[in-house]
């Protein structure tokens, strides 16, 4: 069967199902860009699918920024989820704007 | 654009004239209840704490009382206190006095002689200040004189993907009609700070909002909480939302996208107008909490899975884009954005449909936690009882 995702950004290498998919669903990804991703596992509703293969400690965007690091290799098609990405720790030193505040 | 409502010797206008009935402390908010259910146009505070606080405690504590008995939807205050509290009822008094014009009234508990006697006294007080208040009319105010506070709880993927950009278009929206609009939760900028900071309208706004973070996850690891653990909630995950940057990055997006004008502590009142943001808990409950303190009039509130929560000050507009939410929880949803997944309506339509929604709820139209009389509240703490 065909099924929707919305993909928010060109840079994004996942994309949030607006159903659930099923194996063998073809997922059909519109919205910041397009993409089309067979899905390999069941992937619930509102949950992310992996546009290609992400390897294990790659990071994982949406919004085209990061959203954290992989735990283990993610198949294309396959669910991405809290059980295999985490977040990274912030560089906030490196986040201030030098200058007048004097950080 | 104009709205009708009430006008203040002191500050913006109210979009309702409501009497509160504030404790002190824990031990007047039974009473303060009782009062309540006993006159029409009265609204009490259920607050648990006001006793053995440290000082810092305190201090928060007391910017939420004064700060929602100086709300602009409050006509006049009968507080009730025990007489044993750490900031006894006379004195929170003096503090409002000292800053508005409102009829303000204190009993003490232990001066009175029980629970009855006050609550005899205090029910007339707030009888007579209803009345009063029924004369007042309201007037028309142009919506410039609007301060709306942006919040989001119970978040799914739906949340970061439309309902926050729609309410992002509505802050859009207000400042340019020279209203302002404050976002907060700064646990839930987290991830996405470096974007948020991009806003600031200087480079010191900029460096206060990362500065806002750091010290947000320093605080929590002081008391041993790595914020990632708790960040995103169980509810969040199951909704789709993986990390704490992934649910930052979608929250941040109800802020809109004009440049932020000053940075908040909870519960202060800002100075400037225009899109403001305040470091508050992630806690839903306690972030609107500290907004209505501030002095907002009316609260946006996206969800994803669906909350009832409710201000007694302050009506809080629940709007959703998860379409099972909606129908399946529509008593306790306000506006249902869900065409905007189905691609049937854009950000931009549905932040003008938000705002007219809010034009209502400024001129009186009730949002559905208000018609049930919802009163939540949370004060953020730093630390233990003593």
């Amino acid at each position: 069967m065909e099924k929707k995702a919305i993909l928010l950004d060109e840079k994004d290498n996942v994309a949030t199902c607006t159903s659930e998919a099923k194996p063998e669903d073809m997922v059909i990804c519109h919205g910041g860009g397009s993409a089309q991703v067979k899905a390999v596992e069941t992937i619930p509703i509102w949950h992310k699918i992996a546009l290609r293969p992400i390897a294990k400690g790659e990071m994982v965007y949406k919004y085209g920024e990061i959203i954290g690091e992989t735990l283990q290799d993610i198949p294309q098609g396959g669910w991405v989820s809290h059980e295999n990405i985490r977040s990274i720790p912030r560089d906030y030193a490196s986040e201030y704007i030098m200058g007048k505040e004097g950080k | 654009m104009e709205f009708y409502g009430y006008r203040r010797k002191e500050g913006r206008p109210g979009i309702r004239n409501h009497i509160l009935i504030l404790p002190t402390c824990a031990c007047g908010s039974e009473s303060c209840r009782i009062v309540a259910s006993q006159v029409r146009g009265a609204v009490n505070i259920v607050f648990n704490t006001g006793c053995s606080d440290v000082a810092a405690n305190t201090e928060m504590s007391q910017k939420v009382l004064t700060g929602f008995a100086l709300n602009p939807n409050v006509y006049g205050v009968v507080i009730i206190g025990l007489g044993c509290e750490t900031v006894p009822h006379a004195k929170l008094r003096e503090k409002i006095q000292a800053k508005c014009s409102k009829p303000v009234v204190s009993f003490g508990i232990q001066e009175e002689g029980g629970t009855l006697k006050t609550i005899a006294k205090a029910v007339r007080a707030a009888r007579e200040m209803a009345a009063e208040a029924g004369l007042q009319q309201k007037e028309k105010f142009p919506i410039s004189e609007l301060l709306l506070g942006i919040e989001c709880g119970g978040s799914d993927a739906t949340s970061g993907i439309a309902s926050n950009p729609a309410v992002g278009n509505l802050s859009d929206r207000l400042v340019d009609l020279g209203a302002s609009a404050m976002m907060s939760e700064s646990i839930e900028w987290i991830g996405g700070e470096h974007v948020l900071a991009r806003r600031g309208a200087t480079p010191e706004i900029h460096n206060q909002i990362i500065r806002v973070c750091e010290d947000y996850e320093k605080h929590l690891l002081a008391a041993g909480q790595d914020c990632r653990a708790g960040q995103p909630t169980p509810g969040n995950k199951a909704g789709g939302l993986s990390t704490i940057d992934e649910k930052s990055l979608g929250c941040i997006r109800k802020g809109g996208t004009r440049p932020i004008v000053e940075v908040l502590e909870q519960a202060q009142p800002p100075t400037k107008r225009g899109a403001i943001v305040m470091d508050t808990a992630g806690y839903d409950i306690s972030s609107v909490t500290s907004m209505a303190a501030a002095g907002c009039q009316v609260i946006i509130f996206t969800t994803g899975r669906g909350t009832p929560t409710g201000n007694a000050i302050v009506p809080v507009l629940k709007v959703t884009a998860n379409e099972h939410t909606y129908s399946w929880m529509e008593d306790n949803m306000d506006v249902d954005l869900s065409g905007i997944i189905r691609g049937e309506q854009t950000i931009e339509e549905s932040g003008g449909m938000l705002l007219e929604k809010l034009h209502e709820i400024a001129n009186g139209k009730l949002t559905k936690a208000e018609a049930y009389g919802f009163s939540d509240i949370a004060v953020d703490h730093v630390c233990r009882f003593v």
